[in-house]
């Protein structure tokens, strides 16, 4: 009985995917407040004592700052030389990772987590290389500073007044797998400040000396304690998750950060952050992008655009939501995804501002009831005006060097609206004009007031409000009383003057909106149809080479960047492809780059954090299980390809792609693996039937000949005669076998060339009714052929053999005596020909396997032949492109016919002379 | 020559099939020399002055057909070829460069026997034919002094082209002839190229000669190879 067992590949692969995560690094930070406290120290004293214990640890890079104490600490320990960067004519030592990498050590120590590399090196950030060794497998000694986490720089830099630029995402803090505090009291850290014992660049003393003041000093100390004792707090968790002590949790927490376009955002996501940290709740970023939002200069999208990304690395979900209305769509999307806390900043309009345009917090207040509110202040002093100069620095320290590309507004048209509007309004008064006298005032001013409908309909605001103001100056200066003046006589026109002006920045307003929700749609529709049409091509694509020429296209159209599909050879390295290029392919693409991106999964490139020097981005096109090559793309404008939207929608094109190809090569696999069952199975089959079939004819042979060969004088002649007969039929027999096989050989091998020529179809089936003559013995035949001479183009001697095989397949299975019938039909484009008999008929569901190689209705029948004989009819048949099949006739017996098409018309005759 | 012992020479360099043929043919009245390799054929077909060669076309040492050409140098003695299966284009090859008749392996000594008697015939005349100017086959009776063909009872009317055919096989009854030499001899060495030509006048004539056109008895077709006019 057979027990149901895993599947030890999957076993295997369980067994590997732990290794994996086994095999990663561990990573020890060594945490203080500031500067001086005796991180190194004491990360070296740590590696002294695992050196001690014979383990292999390695010194990577540590600054001593020319401390003794530090310095002796250093003595026996191995050191990695530094790598020497040339920049602006100094030296820099930085980190050789690549050395590290190679030397593998068990454990390496180094220092500055928050540290940035100089140009040149692989990552900007030295938290990126640390990433990178312990996916190596190889455990870290790191030491940080409380202010230089990513989520507490903004509060420190408020508690210091000193903003550090050098920051460490707090995932690197979180998940490290240890953190030992270095603690050290403030007035001991002050001490040996005055002894000279901390370290103080030149440049900045001043600063850093106002900086260790004791009040911040002791604040740092706090964060730094208040941050060890949360992660002990969060391993407490996981401990107690992963010894299923667990408490259910009522409602998972989800916080949403709702940012604006000011100096908040940044703060609103640090705030969001650490909410959700300490929730340890899901957490989303929402940027809700109305139309007035859309015209924002591109500096201050960019400057949003930033923040994003940054939400995006402390952990958070970004989502850029397109709507009219802020408050309606916050709502909405907080409903939809079960935000329970949403953070946002306190309403920037006071007073009566308020009360007459309402604030989103109002509406939130009074529609989202469920939802929990936490309102932000902004910092003393920090109001609108000097937000726009943060957005400014913000922007500058962008992580993204490409982003400053300018985006090119259409200032042309924007102009062109102005003169239109100008246009317009002039017509409207000079309709008015021709019409002054006939109609009402009142009526009149109607007229400016369809201008400036048609101006905002067409041109948008701007264009509009000129409109309105144009028209009541117009309207006042010829049509008011006193004329020619802009004073006003009665006061009543002051109403119409303001009407006129407010329908006019109403109606410029909603067209506004209108306009720009309809652009909105546009670019949905747009981005559902270039996904659409690239998954409807990708799904009609065969094979691997027409995906990526595929792909190639549409990334091209898409992203107009040219771009190029790698792929690894079957060692894992990344290879330029040999096939075609294409117009839009890529040829300057850096392999090592791409092999870097081929082994991390990791995208690099411009733009982003790993070797932002490369001119392109390179992204890893990947399946759950693996990568499957990296995809390279020379961005034209970087901002199109890191905007949300677009990186979502490229995200999208990129799983559609490894989608495609993922399927193709399962299918190849699948049909691959088919094929080999297939040979296998033909293997045996032909071991088995040419066991059989040659070793029963040879031992009737060998028998017999053996009986002529030693009992002579015994046998009677008569005895003689049979046994010679036996071996003579035998050895026929074997002969047929030998020669289905040699054929089948032949047509396997492909050395089957077909010699096509015209023959009269009567002299073929002569041929083979002449050589069975004999065979057919008083059988009665019958053979039906249209009149005349048909001609069919073929190979005579492969069509006399398939004939051949069906006539003989029939004798064979059907009994002695019973009638045959041979059949032809010849059209002008097809011959049909068959072969009925009156036998037992074909077994139910055979019907497509007897033309398979070595099949036979009845396997242990010794009267049978290789199985061969309907294989190679098949393959004879199938070179000349047609068709053969069984079936089983209604009156009983079997008919086995194939057709052959008739490409070419006979020849002509020329008349005899 | 005599017919009492005709003289063969074997050409086959397999020693179990020479030994067949020595020991089959002998028993059958003929004389049988062998060689083992075609050097020494040609020179045993030279000094044995033999009334038939049986050749064997694949020989290590030089290609039949090179044996073949070698013997037409200086002599007509009839040279029947042996060949192995799938090899329709040697045999034509072999048959055009001056073989009379050819054999697949495996054959039957009877086959051979036949083969032999056909060859002999011709290279000996056939006297009787040729006087009277009849030739008979079954119920198929030419005259070809009168060009007068009959079949069973009733007379036959042949175009010109099909009576030139038909004698072309006559001349050479019982010997395979390849569509070349056919093509040749009825329309001339330009036709030589068209053997649906051929191919459709053979099938008009046993239309009209055969009793069963799909059964022929007399009109053979050798597939891939010609035709032959069984007698």
């Amino acid at each position: 009985m057979e027990i149901e067992r895993p599947d030890p590949d999957e076993l295997l692969a369980r067994v590997e995917r732990d290794k994996a995560k086994a095999r990663r690094g561990r990573l020890k930070i060594f945490f203080g407040a500031a500067a001086g406290v005796g991180k190194t120290y004491a990360m070296l004293l740590a590696a002294r004592e695992r050196r001690s214990e014979n383990i292999d640890i390695i010194v990577g890079l540590v600054e001593t700052h020319g401390r003794k104490e530090t310095a002796i600490l250093l003595e026996g320990l191995e050191v990695l030389p530094p790598k020497l960067i040339n920049y602006r004519g100094t030296t820099l030592r930085e980190f050789d990772l690549d050395a590290a990498l190679k030397r593998k050590p068990s454990i390496i120590l180094v220092d500055e987590l928050a540290h940035t590399n100089a140009q040149g090196c692989r990552h900007p950030k030295r938290w990126q290389d640390i990433e990178e060794l312990l996916d190596a497998g190889i455990d870290v000694y790191t030491a940080l500073n409380v202010q230089h986490l990513e989520s507490l720089n903004d509060d420190i830099g408020q508690i210091s007044g000193i903003r550090v630029w050098e920051t460490v995402p707090d995932t690197v803090f979180e998940e490290a797998t240890e953190v030992e505090l270095v603690d050290l009291p403030p007035d001991e850290l002050l001490d040996r400040l005055k002894d000279g014992k901390v370290y103080l660049p030149q440049q900045a003393a001043e600063a850093i000396k106002n900086f260790f003041r004791k009040g911040n000093l002791i604040a740092l100390r706090e964060l730094a304690l208040r941050q060890t004792a949360n992660r002990v707090d969060a391993q407490m968790l996981d401990y107690r998750e992963d010894n299923s002590i667990r408490e259910i949790w009522q409602v998972s927490e989800r916080i949403m950060v709702c940012i604006g376009p000011n100096a908040m955002a940044e703060r609103l996501v640090r705030a969001g952050k650490r909410l959700a940290n300490s929730l340890r709740a899901e957490w989303l970023v929402v940027y809700v992008e109305t139309p007035e939002l859309q015209r924002l200069a591109a500096e201050k999208r960019d400057a949003v655009l930033r923040i994003l990304r940054l939400a995006e690395q402390l952990g958070a979900e970004t989502v850029t939501l397109s709507a009219p209305d802020m408050s309606a769509a916050i709502i909405k999307f907080s409903n939809e995804r079960n935000v329970t806390k949403i953070v946002m900043g306190k309403p920037t309009r006071r007073g009566l501002k308020r009360l007459l345009f309402g604030s989103i917090v109002d509406v939130l207040i009074s529609h989202a009831h469920n939802i929990n509110l936490y309102l932000l202040g902004s910092p003393q002093g920090d109001d609108d005006s000097k937000g726009t100069k943060t957005d400014q620095s913000l922007y500058q320290k962008s992580p993204l060097p490409g982003l400053s590309a300018k985006l090119t507004t259409r200032k042309k048209g924007y102009y062109l609206g102005y003169i239109w509007a100008i246009v317009v309004t002039l017509s409207s008064a000079l309709l008015a004009r021709l019409m002054f006298g006939r109609f009402e005032l009142a009526n009149l001013s109607m007229f400016f007031l369809l201008g400036v409908v048609f101006t905002a309909t067409r041109f948008g605001r701007g264009p509009s409000v000129l409109a309105s103001f144009l028209g009541v100056a117009i309207f006042d200066f010829f049509f008011v009383t006193p004329y020619y003046t802009f004073s006003v006589s009665d006061s009543q026109y002051l109403v119409t003057f303001l009407a006129m002006l407010t329908v006019g920045m109403v109606i410029s307003n909603l067209t506004a909106n209108v306009r720009s929700q309809a652009k909105v749609a546009a670019h949905r529709e747009r981005r559902a149809t270039v996904l659409y049409a690239m998954s409807k091509d990708l799904a009609t694509s065969q094979n691997e080479d027409e995906i990526v020429r595929t792909a190639v296209r549409h990334l091209y159209t898409e992203f107009s960047s040219r771009n190029v599909i790698l792929f690894p050879d079957a060692d894992g390295r990344i290879v330029y492809p040999k096939g075609r290029i294409l117009p839009e392919s890529l040829c300057a693409a850096d392999l090592s780059v791409a092999q870097w991106v081929m082994d991390h999964n990791e995208i690099a490139g411009k733009g982003t954090h790993t070797l932002p020097g490369a001119e392109a981005i390179y992204f890893p096109l990947s399946n759950e299980e693996s990568v499957l090559g990296v995809l390279v793309l020379l961005p034209v404008n970087l901002r199109r390809i890191f905007l949300p939207e677009q990186q979502k929608l490229l995200d999208t094109f990129l799983r559609q792609i490894a989608q495609a190809i993922t399927r193709v090569r399962l299918a190849e696999h699948a049909r691959i693996t088919q094929v080999d069952i297939e040979a296998e199975r033909l293997r045996n089959s032909l071991l088995s039937s040419i066991s059989h079939d040659l070793r029963t004819p040879l031992a009737t042979i060998v028998g017999s000949a053996s009986a002529l060969v030693e009992e002579d004088d015994a046998l009677k002649p008569e005895d003689k005669r049979e046994l010679s007969r036996a071996i003579y039929d035998e050895a026929q027999r074997m002969s047929s076998l030998v020669n289905n096989i040699l054929d089948m050989a032949r047509f396997d091998a492909g050395a089957v060339a077909l010699n096509k020529q015209w023959y009269p179809l009567d002299e073929i089936i002569g041929t083979v009714l002449t050589r069975l003559q004999k065979r057919l013995g008083g059988r009665p035949l019958s053979v039906k052929l249209p009149p005349g001479i048909p001609m069919i183009y073929v190979d005579a001697v492969m069509i006399e053999q398939v004939i051949m095989n069906l006539l003989e397949n029939t004798l064979r299975y059907t009994p002695e005596g019973s009638p045959v019938e041979i059949m032809a039909e010849v059209s002008s484009d097809a011959m049909e020909f068959s072969v009925a008999d009156q036998g037992p008929g074909i077994p139910a569901g055979s019907e497509n396997h007897l033309f398979e190689k070595f099949y036979r209705v009845r396997h242990e029948a010794a009267q049978s032949g290789v199985g061969l004989g309907l294989a190679i009819c098949k393959a004879i048949i199938g070179a000349h492109g047609g068709n053969i099949q069984a079936q089983n006739r209604p009156t009983g017996g079997a008919v086995f016919s194939f057709v052959i098409p008739l490409d070419q018309s006979p020849p002509l005759m020329g008349p005899e002379e | 020559m005599t017919n009492a012992n005709p003289v063969i020479v074997v050409i086959e360099d397999d020693p179990a099939i020479r030994l067949f043929l020595r020991t089959g043919l002998g028993a059958h009245g003929f004389k049988v020399f062998e060689a083992d390799r075609g050097k020494q054929g040609i020179i045993e077909a030279g000094i044995r002055k033999p009334d038939i060669v049986i050749l064997d076309l694949g020989l290590p040492d030089m290609d039949g057909v090179d044996v073949i050409k070698t013997i037409r140098g200086w002599s007509v003695m009839p040279i029947i070829i042996l060949s192995a299966r799938s090899t329709e284009q040697y045999k034509v090859d072999a048959l055009d460069a001056g073989a009379d008749d050819y054999l697949t392996k495996p054959f039957s000594l009877g086959e051979l026997l036949a083969r032999i008697r056909v060859a002999l015939r011709h290279s000996v005349g056939s006297p009787a034919q040729e006087q009277s100017g009849i030739f008979t086959t079954g119920s198929l009776k030419i005259d070809l002094l009168k060009r007068q063909v009959v079949v069973g009872d009733s007379e036959v009317h042949l175009t010109p082209i099909q009576y030139r055919l038909l004698s072309v096989l006559i001349k050479n009854a019982g010997k395979v002839l390849t569509h070349q030499y056919i093509l040749k001899e009825v329309w001339g060495p330009s036709y030589r190229d068209n053997s649906h030509y051929l191919r459709i006048y053979m099938s008009q004539l046993r239309q009209k000669l055969e009793t069963d056109p799909t059964q022929p008895q007399y009109l053979l077709t050798e597939s891939g190879v010609g035709y032959r006019l069984k007698v």
